[in-house]
């Protein structure tokens, strides 16, 4: 809308008096105080300001009418005002809840005095010191509990060792079952050609043994070869 | 027990009180609607619109700063989205069928009118006033708005308010006497 489109009230040559113009709202009785006494003394001296006021309410009556008479919307509009509000409640949870972490975490950290601050931060760092120590021990020092038949570091240490290259077939479990049905253990490898090293026992044993013990090797489908080594 | 105002609705609106929206929501629709009615002539858009405009005090609430009473900001509110479809409607062109279903102002107050009753044929010439007089004439008989707020709503100062008001009266008067009513005025 645009003041041009109002048309009339830019007619210059019709100028009505300001007292006139207040009594729209002086019969609904939204007019200030101060305009409303003055409104009220120019209606006990002016008869055609009275009757003008007459009119005022007629219109008035007749306008409230036509508005009544309009009816109500649908309830489904409550409805559906209800619905799109969870709706964007719900978008909204969605949206800031890794942001709600974060305002939680800085209004809490605000909260702290800068001693606590630094305490905290001492406390932290020493925390990650402690960590990082505890993570370079644990990769530094020789595997300890359940390794498979597997003992590395010790495969140049004592017993009778045999060097045993597995069928590409063979499974983690048929390796396992062969180790343990020797009593034997992995000590080392794959080597260059898929060779593993393999003691067969504790002690030293005699070569004959050991030669017995390779060939009855040799004859399991999971292993390709088997010779003995030192 | 006293009901809450309307500006404690809105400021538990604004922390997600979703009671306090069915409230506000319940008091004051059935006026917005109307005045959105008037504008548009088109229920199912005015219902829409009644739907948007509580949606935005729903987004808005916190931005609400009490500079005008909760019932003229819902009317602004409801103002700007009625004009903003009517536009978006001129610009389209309307078909012919949303067009019908737009009660247009009679052309020919007097020939329309005068077999009715003084009442109603005043009504008549309520409803074939111009949008703009239409409007003011609302604003300030039917939802009780100060000067103030008129100004307000429709984005005019106050003096402009005042003859606009005095001159949709004035044009009620003409088209009453063209309807054979003789108010004595104009």
């Amino acid at each position: 809308m645009t003041q041009s489109d109002a048309g009339p009230e830019q007619r210059p040559n019709i100028e009505p008096s300001e007292i006139m113009t207040l009594l729209p709202w002086y019969a609904v009785g939204t007019l200030r105080r101060r305009d409303r006494q003055r409104v009220e003394e120019a209606l006990r001296n002016d008869p055609d300001l009275a009757r003008q006021a007459d009119l005022v309410r007629e219109e008035l009556a007749e306008t409230i009418r036509v508005n009544e008479s309009l009816g109500a919307p649908s309830a489904r509009v409550m409805d559906r005002l209800m619905a799109a509000i969870d709706a964007e409640a719900l978008a909204a949870r969605k949206r800031s809840s890794p942001r709600a972490v974060a305002r939680w975490l800085t209004s809490l950290i605000a909260g702290f005095s800068p001693r606590t601050l630094a305490v905290a931060a001492s406390i932290a760092t020493l925390a990650i010191a402690l960590q990082a120590f505890l993570l370079i021990s644990m990769l530094t020092k020789p595997h300890s509990g359940y390794q498979l038949a597997s003992v590395e570091g010790e495969s140049h240490g004592r017993g009778t060792f045999a060097m045993v290259r597995f069928a590409r077939q063979a499974s983690a479990a048929e390796i396992t079952k062969f180790l343990e049905s020797y009593q034997a253990s992995l000590v080392d490898g794959p080597k260059p050609g898929g060779l593993y090293r393999v003691r067969v026992a504790l002690t030293s044993l005699a070569k004959e043994e050991l030669g017995r013990i390779v060939q009855r090797m040799r004859q399991e489908r999971i292993v390709e070869s088997a010779e003995p080594t030192e | 027990m006293q009901a809450p105002a309307d500006e404690t609705l809105i400021a538990r609106i604004a922390r997600g009180d979703r009671l306090a929206m069915q409230v506000l929501f319940a008091r004051h629709h059935v006026r917005v609607y109307r005045f959105v009615l008037r504008q548009l002539g088109d229920e199912m858009a005015a219902q829409d619109i009644i739907g948007d405009v509580f949606l935005d005090v729903w987004r808005q609430a916190d931005r609400f700063e009490g500079r005008s009473a909760v019932s003229t900001w819902l009317i602004a509110i409801a103002r700007f989205k009625a004009l903003s479809l009517l536009r978006k409607r001129r610009e389209e062109k309307l078909d012919d069928e949303t067009a019908e279903s737009i009660e247009e102002p009679s052309d020919d107050p007097e020939l329309a009118a005068a077999k009715r009753d003084k009442g109603e044929k005043l009504r008549q010439c309520l409803a074939a006033l111009s949008p703009e007089q239409r409007e003011v004439i609302d604003l300030v008989y039917y939802h009780e708005k100060s000067v103030e707020e008129v100004a307000q709503i429709v984005g005019i100062p106050e003096n402009t308010v005042k003859t606009r008001m005095f001159y949709a009266r004035k044009k009620l008067g003409e088209l009453c006497r063209m309807a054979g009513i003789d108010r004595g005025w104009p």
